[in-house]
């Protein structure tokens, strides 16, 4: 027995036909939980709160490129035929918006916001997503100053993972050993086949759910199906990153040329800071009601790309496209090697469909780690 | 102030009106304004002192005639902190699109006497006539953005201005990016943020009322624009249009107008 089936059958997973996928809604319904999957909207898949099975995306393919994303409906009936669109879990914990306080004068009191959070199912959660999850966990969660506004709405979730059986041509989770297969971060597993679904459970709490549904007994050929299946779609991938060590290199390229031909494509508009699974900067805002009388303390999402993001009074650390670019690139494949024990990127490729130009970096990594010219 | 409240005025000059009404569509929020300050001038709502000496003066509008350019000295000498609200007021506005024409054809072309108009040969951002103390964008203005800005002047602190493009308000709100996701150009990556992202909310490209962000990277754009379809002189248009005169956008505008005849 090999290793991965070895896993496959470690997972232990059931049988629930096609037609029954709505049963797990209906048991995680009547478990309080509200069921939070993907759909299709504006020509994106989009996670959104869904009642009934039958919201989910079937037949739905995606096609993404750099700086191109499109979807096409088959008749094929999968639900999980694409792999993603540009949020997953990120808005849900880490939300794009947060008031933290609010305060008000005459005596002046403050008073800590509460999240509006209830039990929610992540139904079609990727393993990327999934690895990114647990980067931020560790951001937002560690011991001695956990965010308390992540943190309700982190416990909130049940999280059902989904096998990837293919790749968009911008993934690369197989190079970073994120994907395609689920690894061990969710509560429930799922890998989609032609006939139905295989479920197992992950977790003590996604137990709890998978031992109420009507569970068949798995097959050999279904099992060999679904090991087949990730398989096939991690030797499908075409791009990749070099591993961690050469990666730390980036910090003796400081000076290469190829920065400044990235500054040259880059808008610094921030849009891949924006959907990457993993990025956590934020900025506060104080906004007072016209009247002077009421204020909230607003957190919202901040991106390395911005100016303010390096301002430090009236002084800008990284006022060029080519020092923010840098910062971004270094930071995340070489400085969170330290400071969070692996390299800040798992393989989504969202970045490099979501960049209005299309900039990769997969090709830019590569092109700066090449001995090269340096700017002078 | 001596305890008074602080005196606003609100004046207009070659504009269409909607930043005015920007202010009037506060709702509820608009009946706190008279309780913080004295509303001296507002023609548009009532109140009619254009010659009053006032704390904040909000100037919407551009400068296009002679007359708009002896009035706008006036207002300065009148107000202690000048605030220009909208993209006529902060970037030319539309009207300064006659800028790149030949003005004495056009004229021609749409009235019987032309003779009896007097206009200056350009429209132009009022910072070009006199000192501004604080700038807001769009056309028209976001009312929140209006709220905000008196309030902090009453606290007696400059307005922090905005510096990241609409992509940031984008990808905040869950809007689905249309350059990406249909391949419709789209200005938000050189578009100064503040809108709420009010068009690609509504599936269309952002069309750069704003004026331009902190960082332009306008060749790399308008490089994307060529391959989405748009040919240099449409894309052009992209930055010749409503906030025309800004200086990043009017000299984008103009290199893609010259690459075209190249």
């Amino acid at each position: 027995m090999n290793l991965q089936t070895q896993q496959a059958v470690s997972r232990r997973p059931g049988f629930l036909a096609r037609d029954a996928l709505q049963t797990l809604f209906t048991v995680l319904s009547q478990s309080g939980y509200r069921v939070f999957g993907p759909m299709v909207r504006d020509g994106a898949i989009q996670f959104d709160t869904l009642t009934a099975a039958d919201q989910l995306p079937s037949g739905i393919l995606n096609d993404q490129k750099p700086g191109h994303y499109r979807l096409e409906q088959t008749d094929n009936p999968r639900v999980f035929g694409w792999n993603h669109g540009p949020q997953a879990l990120k808005p849900l914990c880490f939300a794009p918006r947060d008031e933290l306080w609010s305060e008000q004068s005459g005596p002046l009191r403050f008073s800590q916001s509460q999240p509006d959070v209830e039990p929610t199912a992540v139904i079609g959660v990727r393993a990327c997503d999934l690895a990114a999850l647990a980067i931020q966990d560790r951001h937002f969660l560690t011991d001695p100053d956990p965010d308390p506004y992540y943190r309700q709405r982190r416990e909130s979730l049940l999280l059902i993972g989904v096998d990837c059986a293919q790749s968009a041509s911008t993934c690369f989770c197989a190079s970073t050993g994120d994907g395609p297969a689920l690894d061990d971060r969710y509560d429930i597993g799922m890998a989609e086949l032609d006939e139905g679904f295989l479920l197992w459970q992950g977790s003590e709490k996604g137990r709890a759910v998978t031992d109420q549904l009507d569970l068949q007994i798995a097959s050999d050929d279904q099992l060999a199906a679904m090991v087949q299946a990730t398989s096939q779609a991690a030797s499908d991938q075409s791009r990749s990153l070099p591993d961690s060590d050469e990666l730390m290199l980036l910090y003796k390229r400081l000076e290469h040329a190829h920065w400044q031909q990235v500054a040259e494509r880059c808008l610094s508009c921030g849009n891949c800071t924006a959907v990457c699974p993993t990025c956590f900067c934020y900025e506060t805002t104080h906004e007072m009601a016209l009247d002077g009388k009421t204020a909230k303390m607003i957190r919202q999402w901040d991106s390395c790309f911005s100016a303010t993001h390096s301002s430090m009074g009236q002084f800008q650390v990284r006022s060029t496209t080519k020092q923010r670019y840098r910062q971004w690139l270094t930071h995340k494949l070489a400085g969170w090697q330290s400071q969070q024990g692996r390299i800040g990127c798992t393989g989504c490729g969202r970045c490099i469909v979501w960049c209005p130009v299309g900039i990769d970096l997969t090709v830019e990594t590569v092109a700066v780690l090449e001995e090269g010219s340096l700017d002078v | 102030m001596n305890g008074q409240k602080p005196k606003l005025a609100v004046h207009k000059f070659s504009s269409c009106d909607g930043c005015q009404l920007a202010l009037l569509n506060l709702g509820e929020t608009l009946l706190q304004l008279p309780e913080l300050v004295e509303i001296v001038h507002f023609a548009e709502a009532g109140p009619n002192a254009p010659d009053a000496t006032v704390d904040i003066a909000l100037v919407e509008g551009s400068i296009s005639t002679p007359e708009d350019v002896h009035r706008i000295r006036m207002v300065r000498e009148k107000s202690r902190v000048l605030v220009t609200i909208g993209a006529c007021a902060t970037a030319g506005g539309l009207q300064a699109l006659a800028n790149f024409a030949d003005r004495d054809a056009w004229m021609s072309a749409i009235y019987p006497n032309p003779e009896l108009i007097d206009t200056l040969r350009t429209s132009s951002a009022i910072s070009g006539h006199v000192r501004v103390d604080c700038e807001l964008h769009g056309c028209p203005v976001s009312s929140r953005q209006v709220v905000s800005a008196l309030r902090e002047l009453l606290n007696g602190v400059m307005p922090r201005e905005e510096t990241q493009p609409v992509c940031v308000e984008c990808k905040r709100r869950g809007v689905i990016c249309t350059l990406v996701s249909k391949g419709e150009p789209c200005m938000g990556p050189v578009t100064l943020s503040g809108c709420g992202a009010l068009c690609p909310a509504a599936g269309r490209g952002c069309y750069g009322c704003y004026g331009p962000a902190e960082r332009v990277n306008d060749p790399s754009l308008s490089n994307r624009f060529v391959d989405l379809g748009l040919d240099r002189q449409a894309s052009a248009r992209r930055f010749h249009f409503i906030a025309n005169q800004a200086p990043a956008f009017k000299a984008a505008g103009s290199r893609l107008k010259d690459e075209s005849h190249e």
